[in-house]
């Protein structure tokens, strides 16, 4: 009790200086966390992915599709479950500003196999009636201000002309890891309006998605898919959903890279302004933990005192930059628009945040406490603060 | 004899050199003396304070404090006992500002097994001795130069120690705090037979001594008894 005591009131001896430290490491943890979230939501993809999915694509590259007629052969190989496509259609709304990912979409067997896309029965029903009908994520509507029943207009920009399409329904994540900024069409609708104008792009498709029985037999099914088209026109590379989503995630990883090592960057850079605070706090006390030990104090009694004034600023300033994080991080998402489908400070960011706040504190209080601990009392005695 | 140095020695080395501070020093202080130290700056008196109250280790010699050989304990052997057997007193009082007068004197209390309640009277026991009563919840800030001296008193005495050492007590204050301090040290020596060792450059506080110990170079000069001291001229 007295040593806590002690510690508070020489935590808040220097008001000023205190303070401008705990506001250091408050934007300090802030940033830290931001940059941590905006790391996650780079791999959020990656992370919701589904253990039971596979993807099939070309071969050679992703941009080359696949024959359609591939959807029977693949569904007929012992451990899958069901097939559905996918085709990205890369359409602008209004401007290049208002990104966000559009997939047409065989209608009666991808939301099956996207349980976690939410879509309220009747919404589903009217899409599948609706030929050139879409679904939209709730932040995407949110974002636009779209309703059921509006028209969206897109321009395309892999497949030319203006498309619209009428919203029937808006899906919900089904937990917070989920991307609400998709949109979805029919596939259907995409092919038969290739066939005017890009006549080799009909009944093909980006992309296969494979929903197997048994997640330890991925890798066995994967391996299947892709020897039952070896050696065909388009051969094809088939990978966990994860691996497909990490994929992406690997041609940024050097910006992945840099905003971790800024993360981390901000922290040493605090680390030393702490550190700098606690030696300078600790020098002008040297008479105070002289006296202590003159008067029969151990050593440790004196490193404990400066150890838990440096944690108790620390863990201060990060609990602030912990409890600011959330709403910072709200208004930078709402900011940011749909670029960050998933953007969710994690239980395990906020764990780092403050891990990050009592590595500061202890770390700051290593040398001027080795050195206060160590001070001879009749020079301590002598210095003047 | 509560304090016996023999042949005591200490030197520091500096820059590759060796610079003795007291040598061959041989004294005696009996239980209950009330001993001056002085001499000029850089005689040493500081350094055999600081030897006496364990706070420093000879180089070379012998000395026992009630006895016990304090030069032959380990740091924290030595850290206990000072806790025990010393009480410090110091030019610049060295309260700790964060702490008020109550908090300050009972903080050598929290390396007894006292509880919390005794610690409390203690501390109100020893404030009241140096006249501070009305004083407890003040800060160190908010007390004059005499009154902080006299909690410093308190803290020196509050765990009863066999020893008090006072470092130029009345160095830094006014000549009726100084008088004060001075009064209040010699009820402690005469009502609770505390042993002071004392370093000072005032004579009017060496006259309150019943010794006078002049040291120049390391080296003791003499050790007269206060009346003899009081009939000759200063030394500093």
């Amino acid at each position: 009790m007295y040593f806590l005591k002690l510690i508070g009131r020489n935590s808040l001896r220097h008001k000023l200086r205190t303070a401008l430290t705990t506001l250091g490491i408050v934007i300090a943890v802030l940033a830290f966390g931001l940059l941590q979230t905006v790391v996650d939501a780079w791999y959020a993809g990656a992370n919701a992915a589904s253990a039971t999915r596979l993807v099939t694509r070309n071969a050679i590259s992703l941009v080359f599709p696949l024959p359609i007629t591939y959807r029977d052969r693949i569904r007929q190989i012992a451990g899958v479950r069901s097939v559905s496509q996918a085709n990205w259609f890369g359409g602008v709304y209004i401007s290049e500003r208002n990104f966000f990912p559009q997939f047409a979409v065989d209608a009666a067997t991808y939301f099956d196999m996207y349980p976690e896309l939410v879509i309220p029965p009747d919404q589903l029903q009217a899409f599948l009636r609706d030929r050139k009908g879409c679904i939209v994520g709730r932040k995407l509507a949110q974002t636009y201000g779209w309703r059921v029943g509006d028209v969206v207009p897109l321009r395309g920009t892999i497949h030319p002309g203006t498309w619209e399409f009428v919203i029937r329904g808006i899906y919900q994540g089904r937990d917070t890891s989920t991307d609400e900024v998709q949109f979805f069409f029919h596939w259907q609708y995409l092919n038969e309006s290739l066939r005017r104008s890009q006549s080799q792009l009909v009944d093909t498709t980006g992309i296969f998605l494979i929903d197997v029985d048994d997640p330890e037999r991925t890798a066995e099914i994967a391996r299947a898919v892709d020897a039952t088209f070896r050696n065909s026109l388009a051969e094809t590379l088939t990978e966990t959903e994860k691996a497909f989503q990490l994929g992406f995630v690997s041609m940024t990883e050097a910006i992945v890279v840099a905003i971790r090592l800024v993360s981390f960057l901000v922290i040493v850079i605090i680390l030393a302004v702490m550190a700098n605070t606690m030696a300078m706090s600790a020098r002008e006390r040297l008479a105070e933990y002289a006296t202590l030990k003159a008067i029969g104090f151990a050593p440790g009694f004196v490193r404990r005192l400066i150890l838990g004034e440096s944690i108790a600023i620390s863990l201060a300033g990060s609990a602030l930059g912990c409890a600011l994080t959330f709403p910072v991080a709200h208004l930078f998402v709402s900011r940011m628009g749909t670029l960050f489908p998933v953007f969710q400070v994690s239980a395990q960011t906020v764990a780092l945040q403050i891990a990050a706040g009592l590595l500061i504190g202890v770390i700051a209080a290593v040398a001027p406490g080795i050195r206060a601990g160590r001070v001879r009392i009749a020079e301590g005695l002598r210095a003047v603060g | 004899m509560m304090i016996e140095a023999r042949n005591l020695s200490k030197s520091y080395r500096r820059g590759g050199q060796v610079v003795p501070v007291l040598s061959a020093i041989d004294l005696d202080i009996g239980a209950g003396e009330f001993v001056a130290l002085m001499g000029p700056s850089g005689s040493g008196k500081s350094t055999l304070l600081n030897l006496i109250a364990g706070i420093d280790k000879p180089s070379a010699g012998v000395l026992r404090v009630n006895g016990l050989d304090i030069a032959s304990l380990g740091e924290a052997q030595l850290a206990d006992w000072r806790a025990r057997a010393v009480g410090f007193i110091f030019q610049f009082y060295n309260l700790l500002p964060v702490l008020t007068a109550f908090e300050n004197v009972e903080l050598p209390l929290l390396l007894t097994r006292l509880t919390r309640r005794e610690r409390r009277e203690h501390a109100e026991t020893a404030l009241a001795m140096v006249g501070l009563s009305d004083r407890m919840k003040h800060y160190p800030s908010e007390l004059s130069g005499g009154q902080q001296q006299r909690v410093a008193i308190a803290r020196a005495i509050i765990t009863d120690p066999e020893i008090l050492v006072a470092d130029e007590p009345t160095g830094d204050l006014d000549r009726v705090s100084a008088a004060e301090v001075l009064d209040l040290l010699e009820r402690l020596n005469a009502q609770m037979g505390k042993t002071i060792v004392m370093v000072t450059h005032d004579q009017r506080a060496a006259e309150a001594a019943h010794r006078l110990i002049h040291l120049d170079k390391g080296v003791l000069i003499n050790g007269r008894h206060a009346e003899a001291a009081h009939d000759a001229p200063a030394s500093s």
